[in-house]
């Protein structure tokens, strides 16, 4: 399969994308939550994966960072086919990434300073001092300046969010991915996370993943986005192209529109009824 | 589905289980002893939080229940002994059955309770929290970063709480050796030293090893094999604390044949 996609167009990564997906197919047991996904990211450009709940943005961002295993197809980061690299490799490359979790994904036995610090001391040769200096720097970036020594069971949904983006600048990562950034937290705090994933984007032209449900988040930090239904990719474009789509689905999701009742009776039986031994 | 059927299943299930054990194991071994011949870290300051943890917060409750357990086999030692007019080999009794049996067991039980539960709960929680994916997300091998000082420090705590569970059993029979034995606090001692050998000790102290790597290992892996959801950490947890349990006696039962199949009689 490899070689067919190898065939099929230039080297991935030759072109300059950070990312290639060809034909991804993920599943969880014996359920196929993403079908045949293909698509490209640029060095230094941002994303948007959009869908609804339970459309397999997250699986998709999940596969992406190596945490969930293709079923089919693959996935280039760099150039690097992540289904075949050997666990150092692996490591190397992922040394690169930054993440930044839903729920933030601190670790509750260490303070934030300690969190943020992680990487660095297990990385990287530097000593104490100049390891806290960075620290610092990185909690200064995010808003977060004072905060070292607090536990993240102290912080506010947002701040344990910002936090979570220290950690994932920690190591000047290449490619930045962000899982719901702005789920669960008030139109103010949301809007300051979108406006340091701006503020990141334009200070370090990284490549920048984001999943979101959040359409006016989307629109404002996206050089492209893309729309998962149902684990297919039904769209992907600049926020302009996206707009101007006429595929039912972008149409509703763009439009707000809820799924329609079902008004056949027939059909609502259906549904009650289905699976059900009668 | 047939009772073979089903007894064939979990026979499958049980020895997928004891696989999953031993390679958790193996990687734990490995980043001990290998890895850090290879440029790796091995995680001291870790593996020393966590022997504080596993051993120093033991002690206190280790030392009430061995004393307890010694007093305990005195009594019951006693209460055959005495019709046979041998009360002398009370301490002698004491002294062989806390030292090759009861200590590492007391000793294995008070760890699971107090150390492989929170092990499942601990690993288990982070597993929900996205904190293992963040790991992995950070080059981090959760074995690595987990497991090994975990294991690291089972190893040589179990053994230390085992020697002090034996001298604490010993003192427990010699609290009734002398209130109820006609022996004196030295001549109660004097007569422990002399009915053991080195090898009693030893192989309890064996065992307590063996103990420690099967607690950190159904613990981390319980932990690891974690479900979505708060409910799954506390069946986790439970079930840790069940499957630590049976290994631990099923150990013990191993060791404990191979000893005596073993020894020059």
């Amino acid at each position: 399969m490899k070689t067919r996609h190898a065939d099929e167009a230039q080297k991935p990564g030759s072109d300059g994308a950070a990312i290639n997906v060809r034909n991804l197919r993920v599943n969880y047991g014996e359920r196929e939550i993403l079908h045949n996904i293909s698509f490209d990211v640029k060095a230094g450009e941002t994303i948007t994966i959009l869908g609804g709940s339970g459309s397999g943005k997250t699986t998709l961002l999940r596969a992406l960072m190596g945490l969930e295993k293709a079923a089919g197809g693959a996935i280039w980061i760099h150039g690097k086919d992540l289904c075949c690299l050997p666990p150092p490799e692996m490591a190397e490359l992922r040394k690169k990434f930054g993440v930044s979790f839903q729920g933030g994904a601190l670790f509750g036995s260490m303070t934030v300073g300690e969190n943020v610090a992680l990487p660095l001391r297990e990385h990287t040769k530097l000593d104490d001092s100049t390891i806290e200096v960075l620290v610092r720097l990185k909690l200064e970036e995010v808003g977060l300046s004072g905060y070292e020594n607090y536990n993240p069971a102290q912080l506010s949904g947002g701040m344990k969010k910002r936090a979570a983006v220290a950690r994932a600048l920690t190591m000047d990562p290449e490619i930045l991915f962000f899982d719901e950034p702005s789920a669960g937290l008030d139109p103010i705090i949301a809007a300051g996370i979108d406006d340091l994933i701006l503020k990141l984007k334009r200070a370090f032209k990284m490549t920048i993943v984001v999943v979101t449900h959040e359409l006016a988040s989307a629109f404002l930090i996206a050089d492209r986005m893309m729309l998962i239904d149902k684990g297919e990719l039904i769209a992907i474009g600049a926020p302009e192209e996206m707009k101007a789509n006429q595929h039912p689905r972008v149409r509703q999701f763009f439009d707000r529109v809820p799924d329609p009742e079902i008004s056949v009776d027939d059909d609502f039986l259906d549904r009650l009824t289905r699976n059900l031994r009668l | 589905m047939s009772v073979m059927e089903t007894v064939g299943q979990a026979t499958i299930n049980g020895l997928a289980y004891l696989g999953d054990l031993t390679i958790l194991t193996g990687r734990s071994l490995h980043a001990i002893f290998v890895a850090p011949f290879q440029g790796q870290r091995l995680r001291t300051q870790r593996a020393v939080h966590q022997a504080m943890a596993v051993g120093v917060g033991a002690v206190p409750i280790l030392s009430l229940i061995s004393f307890f357990i010694g007093t305990i086999m005195a009594l019951q030692s006693a209460y055959e002994l005495r019709k046979l007019g041998a009360m002398f080999l009370v301490a002698r009794a004491v002294a062989i059955s806390v030292t090759r049996e009861l200590a590492p067991l007391i000793t294995a039980i008070v760890v699971i309770g107090r150390s492989g539960s929170a092990f499942a709960a601990e690993i288990g929680s982070m597993k929900v929290n996205e904190e293992i994916d963040a790991l992995e997300t950070m080059a981090l091998d959760p074995i690595e970063f987990l497991v090994a000082p975990k294991l690291l420090a089972m190893a040589v705590m179990l053994p230390c709480l085992t020697i002090w569970a034996d001298f604490m059993g010993v003192l427990g029979g010699a609290t009734f050796g002398v209130s109820a034995a006609s022996f004196t606090f030295g001549s109660y001692i004097q007569a422990t030293l002399s009915s053991l050998a080195r090898h009693d000790i030893v192989t309890g102290l064996i065992k307590a090893v063996m103990f420690g790597v099967v607690i950190t290992a159904v613990g981390c892996q319980e932990g690891l094999s974690t479900g979505l959801g708060a409910e799954q950490v506390g069946r986790s947890t439970t079930s840790a604390v069940v499957k630590s349990i049976f290994l631990v006696v099923a150990v013990d039962l191993v060791f404990t044949m191979l000893f005596y199949f073993t020894t020059p009689r």
